[in-house]
């Protein structure tokens, strides 16, 4: 056993390879994405025989992991919160046909939320699907989670879910770690299609065999959730929790000289949640309190009115449980002092923004210098910060984008000839994720309107994640090579075009042919490829030519680069009432001299560094 | 000893190295480490924290008013952030302008050293020498050599160096 600081994610990872998973499915999101990373470097570090895939979508993951488990082996799949709501589809029914290998399912929330499109309750999709849930409260009660979780998950032939949430896995703790555990199996994928084919005439048994294994877990004894007992005049009172709001619970009953005064309960697995515990609190205790991220599921199931929670709203029904919040209820429910209000001032910090010299910023400029009336769909990436300078109007889900490019045009048609330009941006990544079917059914519907595909070389945002174009897996080895020209064609697309948006008189030129095809009798949608590598690439930065960026005198204070083509590096004097660059953060990328309407910024190529 | 520490800066100024080289200094010296960190979006640039907590702690956030220091990676972070700091805690900050609180230009001394990339440890080896920090420079100098990576370990111990050394203002 050593101690090792390890990232929740990290621990997380690191208790797959510990329990020995064979199988590690994956797509990246923010707060999941170091999980399968830290796997790929757990597993190579105790060369532990695993295969890790970034798959292109959480539904194909979920399904890999399945077909790995109807082998007897051990698998797990790790995703974000709204990556679920992508791999619905298969996870309802494996509840019903179940598993054979251990099948743990980690889905990371995001109260708050920080970095995510909803603050939805993955524990609340357990339920409704009827798969057992564990919820952590720190890095390194998730991994022992994980080998619970498998273990309960082989018991009982169940995919189990473990839920962390960001505090959760954006946490660093030390942790206990152990060799990985050696588990040689065979695959043997035994036929039964009563089970893995399931038509609706055994969904019946197979729905109340689920309930059956429900009901037994929720009976378990090993899942009694962990008391701190209270002594003294509390007797009536009890709190109960999980995940981070216990941590944070019990930092701040500490504090108030509470905790050992009042009864406080972890909840381990909030579902099922134990129906002797339900029992036990719903007759011995009058004033209940129930702190727990998102929604309320641990509260439903007591199906008591009295108890102080998120039905109740006595605690708020949406957001995350932050000290502050969780120490202002306390005080309430318990007979704590109430302190002065004091005048909580949350000063916004600076707005994220696209990178100096990030290549998006010179497609999006193109695009609204080329169509200041048009409509611009778009999707989840770093792209999305397009809206900063207006060039980015809708962001839904993965792949929305296209589907809803696709619906504005046949709004606009219906009304006239004379429709806006419509032009959608998605990521490479975004795009094979779920815009393959997307631009297929805008083909074949004759939908209207210009689709730039931002091509990177990666999935950004996340942390540079390879794409199936980019070829290598995420063990680093190489794999079968899917280019997007040859999918955007395959789509039927007979507009497809490839440029450099750093090169912006020719992408704007480009733009405009793009709307003309869509335009003509036999027009349909028009794919051009923005094609620059992502500048946080380092080897493809070397390769970059590098310009030297300065602002002389001609400098007006105009702002329209500051307003139009926002980038960090440009920034206003306000003594001076000009741009000025900022040589730190300047990457020389040369774009922004072409966007100035004084002609005020020069670019002097640099000799390149050897 | 327990100590509550938030680090605040701008996305990409090394704000999670510098949390990093804190957890794996307490995890050194034997103490139990939780830390809270910002990903995701708010990385590309924007205001970002991160939460240091060594020695028994459950919960991984610190609340406004109840940190023992802070280090500020720009000036305006302090007004952004300063008030996670409680009266009595230290404030370390990045910057030429005095004011209440310990300051060094650590940007002028990196880019004297050629990479600004080292702001952070010259801040971070300043913070220590005036011993606002829970650790010592021989433990972060092992940390130090542990964590970097092969291309920027000597200048990580360069920029931590310098920052040992300065006298920088307080008031």
């Amino acid at each position: 056993m050593e101690q090792r600081i390890l990232l929740g994610n990290e621990a997380i990872g690191r208790g797959l390879v510990e329990s020995g998973c064979t199988l590690i499915a994956s797509y990246p999101g923010t707060p999941a994405s170091e999980i399968l990373e830290s796997a790929v470097v757990f597993a190579k570090e105790s060369r532990a025989k695993i295969h890790t895939e970034w798959s292109v979508n959480e539904k194909i993951a979920y399904e890999v992991a399945l077909g790995h488990s109807y082998t007897g082996k051990r698998s797990a799949v790790a995703m974000k919160q709204v990556g679920l709501n992508v791999a619905a589809d298969p996870f309802m029914r494996s509840a019903y046909l179940g598993v054979k290998g251990g099948l743990v399912v980690i889905v990371a929330d995001d109260p708050g939320p920080h970095s995510s499109q909803t603050e939805q309750d993955s524990r609340y999709f357990a339920q409704f699907a009827r798969i057992p849930v564990f919820d952590p409260s720190d890095p390194a009660e998730a991994k022992v989670m994980i080998e619970r979780a498998l273990d309960l998950s082989e018991t009982y032939e169940l995919p189990v879910m473990v839920r962390p949430t960001t505090r959760v896995c954006h946490a660093r703790q030390n942790v206990q770690c152990r060799a990985p555990q050696e588990i040689y199996r065979k695959a043997e994928f035994k036929k039964n299609p009563g089970r893995w084919v399931a038509t609706p005439q055994f969904l019946t048994t197979l729905h109340r065999e689920l309930n059956d294994k429900v009901d037994i877990i929720g009976s378990l004894k090993n899942f009694l959730p962990f008391l701190t007992k209270g002594k003294g005049a509390l007797a009536e009172y009890c709190i109960v929790s999980s995940g981070v709001a216990y941590a944070n619970t019990y930092e701040i009953l500490d504090e108030l000289g509470f905790l050992g005064k009042v009864d406080f309960f972890k909840v381990d697995l909030p579902y099922p949640l134990n129906r002797d515990f339900i029992q036990k609190v719903n007759t011995e205790y009058k004033k209940i309190l129930v702190f727990e991220e998102t929604y309320p599921v641990i509260e439903m199931q007591f199906a008591n009115q009295s108890i102080c929670g998120r039905i109740s709203k006595d605690v708020p029904d949406y957001g995350e449980l932050t000290p502050e919040i969780i120490e202002s209820i306390l005080r309430k429910f318990l007979p704590a002092p109430v302190p002065e209000k004091q005048e909580a001032k949350e000063i916004k910090g600076v707005r994220p923004s696209l990178c100096p010299g990030c290549p998006h910023r010179a497609s999006f400029y193109a695009i609204r210098q080329t169509f200041p009336k048009g409509i611009f769909p778009s999707d989840i990436g770093c792209y999305t910060l397009g809206m900063n300078f207006g060039a980015v109007d809708t962001c839904h889900c993965m792949g929305a984008c296209i589907s809803q490019g696709a619906g504005l045009y046949h709004a606009y048609a219906a009304d006239g000839p004379d429709y806006p330009t419509i032009v959608v941006t998605i990521g490479d990544s975004t795009f094979f994720h779920a815009g393959i079917p997307a631009l297929v059914n805008a083909v074949f519907t004759k939908a209207r309107f210009i689709l730039v595909i931002l091509d990177n070389s990666t999935t950004a945002m996340t942390g540079n994640q390879p794409t199936p174009q980019v070829g290598i897996m995420a063990d680093g080895c190489a794999g079968n090579t899917v280019f997007i020209p040859d999918l955007v064609k395959a789509s039927g697309v007979k507009f497809l075009r490839q440029a450099d948006p750093y090169d912006l008189p020719v992408f704007k030129n480009l733009l405009a042919e793009a709307d003309r095809f869509c335009r003509k009798d036999d027009g349909g949608v028009a794919v051009i490829i923005a094609k620059h590598p992502c500048i946080m690439n380092g080897q493809a930065r070397k390769q970059q030519v590098v310009y030297r960026i300065q602002v002389n005198e001609e400098c007006n204070g105009c702002k329209v680069c500051l307003k139009r083509f926002e980038c960090p590096s440009l920034v206003f004097d306000e003594n001076k009432k000009k741009v000025f660059i900022d040589q730190n953060s300047c990457i020389g990328c040369g774009v922004c001299p072409s966007v100035c309407p004084a002609g005020a910024i020069t670019a002097e190529k640099m000799e390149v560094e050897t | 000893m327990k100590q509550r520490i938030v680090i605040s800066g701008r996305g990409g100024q090394g704000v999670l190295f510098v949390t990093r080289l804190l957890a794996e200094a307490g995890l050194a010296l034997g103490m139990d480490v939780l830390t809270s960190e910002t990903h995701g979006m708010a990385m590309r640039g924007g205001t970002v924290i991160s939460h240091v907590k060594v020695g028994g702690f459950k919960s991984p956030l610190i609340r406004r008013g109840s940190a023992d220091m802070g280090l500020f990676l720009t000036l305006s972070d302090i007004t952004i952030h300063g008030d996670f700091v409680n009266t009595a805690g230290y404030r370390v900050v990045n910057t030429n302008l005095s004011g209440e609180y310990l300051f060094v230009d650590a940007t002028t001394e990196a880019r004297e050293m050629g990479s600004l990339l080292v702001t952070n440890l010259v801040l971070l080896g300043y913070a220590i020498a005036h011993r606002t920090l829970f650790c010592d420079a021989m433990v972060m100098k092992k940390v130090i050599e542990k964590i970097s990576n092969n291309r920027n370990r000597e200048l990580n111990l360069v920029g931590f160096q310098r920052g040992l050394e300065l006298k920088g203002g307080q008031q």
